[in-house]
């Protein structure tokens, strides 16, 4: 479903995502994991048409995101990880515009979106504007809203980032409901040992870019003789804490970045 | 099309959201209106140019499509701050119709704006010479709007964050508003002055309205309308390659 070869993206001289190879099968929920900066965010930006790659290639159920991004969105449903929802409107709006966007008839997306909103317990606050809502509320409305056009691949960029555990063992759990009922492929990024090792099938872990290991999270515990995925963890990326950079440079970089070439 | 329907009902739907909004931004032109209209006014009559007030009023109509149209374009930058933009950069839509419905959004708001301020003129004394021809002051307005919601789309592309907005503030709007004539009569200014009003597009916005309003014109109203929907179709095709590039 998802193929990447030997993929690239340099930020002038920084080197992001560093020749990355890897394959998801259709209806698998795919892990990536790797500490802050490793390059996980730029690679689920590059395979949904948001970056182009420096190099490489990406194949998107068939599809290639740099010539045929517009065929590629359609495959695919995305949770970022920030926030990307239109605060100023209701639930129900973005729901709405989400179906218009995605070209879902009006009778599916209604129905969808009463089938999705009733079930990550939304439904009360449909009319409530989207600014009211608490955290949860709004991560749960993103993922809802990820499956409303029913796509192939599920994209989940950090999506249980700041939930209590009450609302990220429901969010996997509706997740891997719908990833059984529905057959999405599920890509997503967590920082959370537990969670990757409960609901992934296979994973694979970044580091400065790089691919260090993958494989089922049995054989990534068995590889590096560790009881626990966190063991196996730091023990393929090491337990120097990585601070992403921000220096003087940084600051005349931004500045230099808001006006793009 | 129903994207771009969608988009654009999403613009009107926050403008009519936001009450506080909608007044704040009838401060400046009403400043402008009646603290010039009154204060210069004895000046511009002593002049021989009639009534201040009856000249200034279609221009400071100008000047509210102009500021709403190119902050509508600059909210891009909002959107990109609370993430709704990467929603509509990864759907299914080609990025020009996305920017096509934004762009129309935010020119009928401003346009919606516009007509707010000439109502406030109206009740502040401004009187049309022609009711008749009224409804053709709207013309004016919808093109001046579609041309700088356009230039607020690519700028708003460009923009990375807030920092730049000042610079575009007083590097581009403010410039724009001062040298179209919204305050001053363009007869007879120095050459170098009446070079730069004339690349100005909302000089032919304002002139245009003004023929329609108070009957006065300095281009023929024919040719105002050529150059709008010139610099309509310039800005917005230049508004739509910037958005097309953007990335995230």
């Amino acid at each position: 479903m998802i193929k990447v070869e030997n993929l690239v993206k340099k930020f002038g001289d920084l080197t992001a995502v560093d020749d990355i190879s890897f394959d998801v099968d259709a209806g698998e929920i795919f892990a990536c994991l790797g500490p802050n900066g490793a390059g996980k965010t730029t690679t689920i930006k590059m395979l949904t048409t948001l970056l182009r790659p420096t190099s490489g290639t990406i194949s998107i159920n068939g599809l290639d995101p740099a010539t045929q991004s517009n065929e590629v969105r359609k495959q695919f449903g995305i949770v970022f990880q920030d926030p990307s929802l239109d605060q100023e409107l209701t639930a129900e709006e973005n729901m709405d515009l989400h179906g218009v966007l995605y070209h879902v008839p009006r009778k599916i997306r209604h129905e969808r979106t009463e089938m999705l909103l009733k079930l990550f317990e939304l439904w009360e606050r449909r009319k409530s504007y989207v600014k009211e809502f608490s955290g949860g509320m709004k991560r749960r409305l993103e993922i809802a809203r990820g499956f409303l056009h029913t796509p192939k691949i599920l994209f989940l960029d950090e999506p249980t980032l700041g939930l209590d555990p009450q609302s990220r063992n429901q969010l996997w759990t509706h997740v891997k409901n719908l990833n059984k009922s529905e057959g999405v492929t599920v890509f997503l990024t967590t920082h959370y040992m537990d969670e990757a090792e409960r609901v992934a099938d296979r994973l694979a872990i970044v580091d400065h870019g790089k691919i260090v290991a993958q494989g089922t999270p049995q054989e990534l515990k068995d590889q590096t003789s560790t009881d626990s995925l966190e063991g196996a963890f730091l023990a393929l990326t090491g337990s120097t804490i990585r601070d992403e950079k921000a220096d003087s440079a940084a600051g005349i970089r931004q500045m230099a970045k808001m006006w793009r070439k | 099309m129903n994207a771009i329907y969608i988009l654009w009902l999403r613009e009107l739907k926050r403008y009519s959201r936001s009450r506080a909004m909608v007044i704040a931004s009838l401060g400046q032109p009403l400043l402008y209106l009646l603290v010039l209209g009154f204060g210069l006014g004895p000046v511009f009559q002593k002049a021989g140019q009639g009534s201040y007030l009856q000249f200034v009023a279609p221009g400071v109509v100008g000047m509210s499509v102009l500021f709403s149209s190119v902050f509508s374009g600059i909210g891009l930058l909002w959107d990109r701050q609370f993430g709704f933009l990467k929603e509509t950069l990864v759907a299914p839509v080609p990025r020009v119709v996305v920017m096509i419905g934004k762009t129309l959004g935010g020119a009928t708001v401003a346009t919606i704006q516009g007509l707010l301020v000439l109502a406030i003129c109206l009740i502040a004394g401004f009187r049309p010479v022609n009711w008749a021809t009224l409804p053709l002051a709207l013309v004016f307005m919808i093109l001046t709007a579609i041309v700088f919601a356009g230039l607020g789309m690519a700028i708003g592309s460009m923009l990375q964050d807030m920092q730049g907005f000042q610079l575009i503030m007083n590097f581009l709007v403010m410039p724009i508003f001062f040298l179209s004539g919204a305050l001053f009569p363009l007869k007879d200014l120095p050459s170098v002055l009446s070079f730069i009003t004339r690349l100005d597009p909302l000089s032919y916005g304002i002139d245009g309205l003004r023929s329609v309003l108070i009957g006065t014109s300095q281009f023929e109203p024919l040719l105002s309308i050529a150059v709008l929907c010139g610099a309509a179709v310039l800005f917005v095709a230049f508004g739509g390659y910037s958005f097309s590039r953007i990335q995230l």
